[in-house]
């Protein structure tokens, strides 16, 4: 096996031996980027010069006699929503393609510290509104699985590079399922944590009572490993929670008798693919196999998650997306020569070229449903909706330890099959979404295929209960060593993988 | 035509002099370079998060006790959304349903009359930041200064209690004294920090009708604010008196012209989309940090009064202006702690001191006089080293160079002269000169008497006691 296939905690053990150096696994990734990027293109930006500079470093350190922790040296990609400081970050929106922060999200800093090797930012739908990663300004980034299939959205070209091995893992945001839905789709472990687990401090806001920052890994361990990098208190962020967080890799080991396990009927219902269902059911019985009590039940308010979700999140990015206005930063319109807009024909024009389709219409049903005369029938019955949810989800967890469904009601679909059909490709997130609406944690991880494409296990665990799902998923993924699998990409275009990736990484500095 | 009486409400903007912003921790100045006190939350630049300062609600909690609010335990932030270029996130953070004190109120006394004023509520929120328009006509951009973007405001709302422009100023000269007084704003109005918008209407006085009212805006002074409620009450009334109907708008006052325009107005109505600040969590006030708070607050300015008739014996209307604000009513006792003559002390506060602070538009806390100034020159005034007409003179050049009253005096020889055979020599100089007068005196002119003892202290520069000139001469006459 190359480098680059290998997950985090194989590469930190080789490294540990000294069998390899951080600047060979780094080489292995970026010649991996080169050889397949055209093909899947995932990167919005490249970033290897800085890479191999903090490669070279990490082997100093080591040679130092220095001790690394467990992500010390190994690759991993952000999504391109992350503030980094110095390189662009674009959300995939001509409105932010010039922008360079000044600053880096806590996240980012947390896994520099860690020894965090970053390739570089990945494409993603715009703001992160979208299933499919097909709202991106740039470019699509495709499923490695078949190139003809979406890799899933908004975290897409995070999942995509990950499943290819452009990353050994990467970072991305999940506001109704978009760390989980692609994880699923590229057959990939993906996990929301817990409301408040992770300081959204530098995550360029989509709905901010919803976003959250969560790994995207080959397997388990790799999970738990990022995750415990990037949990944690954040005094610059006032909704992360504070509080000692546990060494989420000591949940992995022990067996999963007797954990209990419910599974809503509502979400294997009307609207499911029968293959994803067939696969999904198959490892639910595995769990039942490996101990688990495993016992059906109801969730009474799951029909409601969607049209909930289509009021808050657009709500909240309305006001969230205003900043784009054209005055200080990003982009601006300008008018054809030498002429000058007025103040509101600059806001109107900077909004109208900067802001693609999908984007606009959220940010018109946000402002319809806050508006005066519709809050209360709109906004302020979805908020009451998001507690019968809440709810919801409090007597299932009075019951289960945790709760299973499909991540995504299909596999993975065809570029354009649902792009013209914003209500269809909406319904990409129906399992996803209810999590996020209940401020609790859910991961993705691979259980099976359906006509050779990924399709993703969701389990669900109360607030703070990452230790129960990665020790469930763990659990699964020993008996079922789905994760294994790698999808094959062509090989021979490399020369032009090259091309495109140094296109990308014109963006960085 | 039948009387009229304005109903007017009041809103009132105050920056909080806390040291650090409302959200980040940039420093809360005034006056530096445009865009220097800035940084990426208070830009709202992406990804960037909000974080409540706690001194933030420690003050307003002040203020709202102050102002016998009742505190909220449970209070959120809500963003006001709308698009203006001096503000950055294009949403501000403010306070909607849920302000963290109402329900207050403060009692006014205006011409022997006691009222009371309701005030609805008191919340925080953000301050935007400022634009500086191009000079000239063709100029044709506008600078954004971001500096006091992010600064904490409190918006205090008063309930339509105010009668007359009169009132209304009264209201403010108390609210001012009050956050001077638990340090919570320099409310200088000049800079902004203290800011008002006044809502007025009128109807015959003694009904409760309610006439449409118009919303009064940059006033930027107490005086302003009473004369432009002052002119748009005569507005007002003249439209009534006529027939016709006052329109609800908005008018901004025009200091030069002394009248209020109507100003440029949208046609719908204002929209702010409120909603609560998902990026901040609800705030939870436990009553022991109120008690806390309410415990340390200093002595307010009514109780202050009070106390200053009661223990001082001074006047009602003494005290008033004493403790019209909080560093001259300090400057007041600590001149009087060392120097026991409450009124003597009162007089030339009140007098000398406030004159001097109008001619050379200071505050109390600009000046280079000192307590133990004016304390050093009323013991020389007392034990007559100086006369009181030379003590002005004392006083104010101390107040103008901050010197001590002895080096002044010694450095300009202004030492009162007492010594009775130097006086008595100018006298008899002065009698030799003046026989006739001393005839009319003799004959009982007693006004020829007061030529004469000015005669002397013209001779003497101001220097005699006139009280020992005056015996002399009746001595050396008889
Ligand atoms: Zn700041």
């Amino acid at each position: 096996m190359e480098l680059f296939q290998l997950t985090a905690h194989e590469l930190a053990e080789m490294l540990k031996k000294n069998e390899i150096s951080a600047e060979e696994i780094t080489r292995s990734v970026f010649e991996r980027i080169h050889a397949v990027e055209d093909q899947v293109r995932a990167y919005v930006t490249v970033t290897e010069e800085a890479a191999y500079q903090k490669a070279r470093g990490i082997d100093g350190e080591k040679r130092e006699g220095k001790g690394a922790g467990p992500l010390a040296g190994i690759p991993a990609g952000l999504k391109d929503n992350f503030c980094t400081r110095g390189v662009r970050t674009t959300c995939s929106s001509r409105m932010l393609e010039n922008f360079v922060p000044p600053y880096s999200a806590t996240v980012v800093e947390k896994l520099a510290a860690a020894g965090a090797v970053f390739t570089g930012k990945l494409n993603m739908d715009e703001f992160a509104m979208g299933s499919s990663t097909e709202t991106s300004a740039f470019f699509q980034t495709r499923n490695p699985w078949n190139l003809d299939c979406v890799p899933g959205g908004s975290s897409g070209g995070a999942a995509a590079a990950v499943a290819a091995g452009e990353a050994v893992y990467a970072l991305g945001s999940d506001t109704g399922g978009s760390i989980r839905q692609p994880a699923s789709f590229c057959g990939i472990v993906g996990l929301k944590p817990t409301y408040g687990l992770v300081s959204r401090f530098g995550l360029v806001a989509f709905a901010s009572s919803l976003d959250q920052i969560g790994p995207l890994t080959k397997d388990v361990r790799d999970c738990a490993l990022v995750l415990n990098a990037i949990a944690g208190h954040d005094p610059l962020d006032s909704t992360s929670v504070p509080g000692p967080v546990p060494d989420y890799t000591s949940y992995l080991a022990s067996d999963i008798k007797g954990v209990k396990v419910g599974v809503p009927r509502e979400f294997f219902g009307e609207g499911l693919d029968p293959g994803v269902k067939e696969v999904v059911q198959a490892a639910v019985n595995q769990l039942a196999q490996l101990g688990a009590v495993v016992e059906e039940c109801s969730f009474p308010h799951a029909e409601y998650a969607l049209p909930c979700y289509y009021i808050i999140a657009p709500a909240e990015a309305s006001s969230n997306l205003a900043r784009y206005d054209g005055v200080r930063y990003g982009f601006r319109a300008t008018p054809e020569k030498g002429g000058n807009y007025d103040l509101l024909e600059m806001y109107m024009r900077t909004r109208s070229e900067g802001f693609g389709p999908e984007v606009k219409r959220r940010i018109m049903l946000g402002t319809y449903a806050l508006s005066s005369g519709y809050y209360d029938a709109y906004y302020l019955k979805a908020l009451k909706l998001r507690t019968l949810i809440k709810q919801d989800f409090n007597r299932l967890f009075d019951q289960f330890d945790v709760v299973v469904s499909p991540t995504s009601p299909t596999p993975p679909f065809r570029f354009g099959e649902k792009a013209g059909n914003p209500l269809v490709m909406y319904l990409s997130d129906v399992y996803t979404i209810p999590v996020n609406l209940a401020g609790i944690p859910a991961l993705s991880l691979p259980c099976g295929f359906v006509e050779g494409l990924p399709v993703g296990l969701q389990i669900m665990a109360p607030a703070f209960g990452e230790g129960t799902l990665l020790k469930v998923a763990h659990a699964f993924e020993q008996s079922k060593p789905y994760h294994l699998a790698r999808p094959r990409l062509k090989g021979e275009a490399a020369e032009k993988g090259l091309a495109h990736a140094r296109e990308m990484s014109r963006g960085g500095k | 035509m039948p009387e009229y009486e304005a109903v007017i409400g009041l809103e009132v903007h105050v920056e909080l002099r806390t040291r650090s912003k409302a959200f980040c921790n940039c420093p809360n100045v005034f006056g530096s370079e445009p865009n220097t006190n800035v940084c990426p939350i208070c830009l709202g630049l992406p990804g960037v998060l909000p974080v409540l300062n706690q001194a933030v609600l420690e003050y307003a909690v002040r203020t709202g006790l102050a102002l016998n609010c009742e505190i909220a335990s449970f209070s959120k932030f809500d963003r006001k959304n709308y698009f203006y270029p001096d503000l950055p996130k294009n949403y501000q953070i403010s306070q909607y349903d849920l302000p963290l004190c109402r329900n207050g109120y403060l009692d006014l006394e205006v011409n022997g009359v006691r009222r009371r004023i309701g005030i609805t509520r008191v919340h925080m929120e953000e301050d935007a930041g400022k634009l500086i328009h191009g000079e000239g006509e063709k100029a044709d951009y506008s600078l954004v200064d971001t500096n006091r973007s992010g600064v904490p405001l409190l918006e205090i709302v008063t309930e339509p209690d105010l009668r007359s422009p009169e009132e209304a100023r009264a209201f403010l000269e108390k609210l001012k004294a009050i956050l001077q007084y638990i340090d919570v704003s320099d409310c200088k109005m000049e800079e902004g920090s203290l800011r008002c918008d006044a809502n007025i209407s009128v109807r015959p006085s003694g009904t409760d009708i309610l006439n449409p009212k118009t919303e009064i805006k940059n006033m930027n002074s107490f005086r302003a604010v009473y004369r432009a409620l002052g002119a748009e009450m005569e507005r007002q009334c003249a439209i009534w008196g006529a027939g016709d109907r006052v329109v609800r708008e908005t008018r901004a006052w025009n200091e030069a012209e002394g009248t209020t325009v109507a100003m440029r107005t949208k046609e719908e109505a204002s929209d702010y989309r409120y909603f609560p600040d998902p990026d901040l969590v609800p705030i939870v006030i436990g009553r022991d940090f109120v008690v806390r708070i309410r415990e340390e607050l200093p002595e307010l300015p009514e109780a202050r009064r009070q106390r200053f008739i009661k223990e001082y014996g001074l006047p009602s209307y003494d005290a008033g202006v004493l403790t019209s604000s909080r560093p001259l009513a300090d400057f007041y006792e600590a001149c009087v702690s060392a120097y026991r003559d409450p009124k003597t002390v009162s007089n030339w506060v009140m007098g000398e001191f406030l004159r001097l602070l109008k001619v050379f538009d200071l505050e109390v806390t600009e000046t280079r006089l000192t307590p133990s100034h004016l304390v050093e020159m009323l013991e020389l005034l007392k034990e007559g080293t100086i006369s009181g007409k030379i003590a002005k003179a004392v006083f104010e050049e101390m107040f103008q160079t901050g010197k001590r009253a002895r080096e002044i005096i010694e450095a300009k020889g202004l030492i009162q002269i007492s010594d009775e055979e130097e006086l008595g020599r100018v006298v008899d100089e002065v009698l030799a000169a003046h026989p006739g007068v001393v005839t009319d005196y003799r004959n009982g002119k007693e006004k020829a008497l007061a030529f004469l003892v000015g005669q002397v202290m013209k001779a003497t520069r101001g220097k005699a006691n006139p009280q020992t000139v005056n015996r002399i001469i009746k001595e050396k006459i008889q």
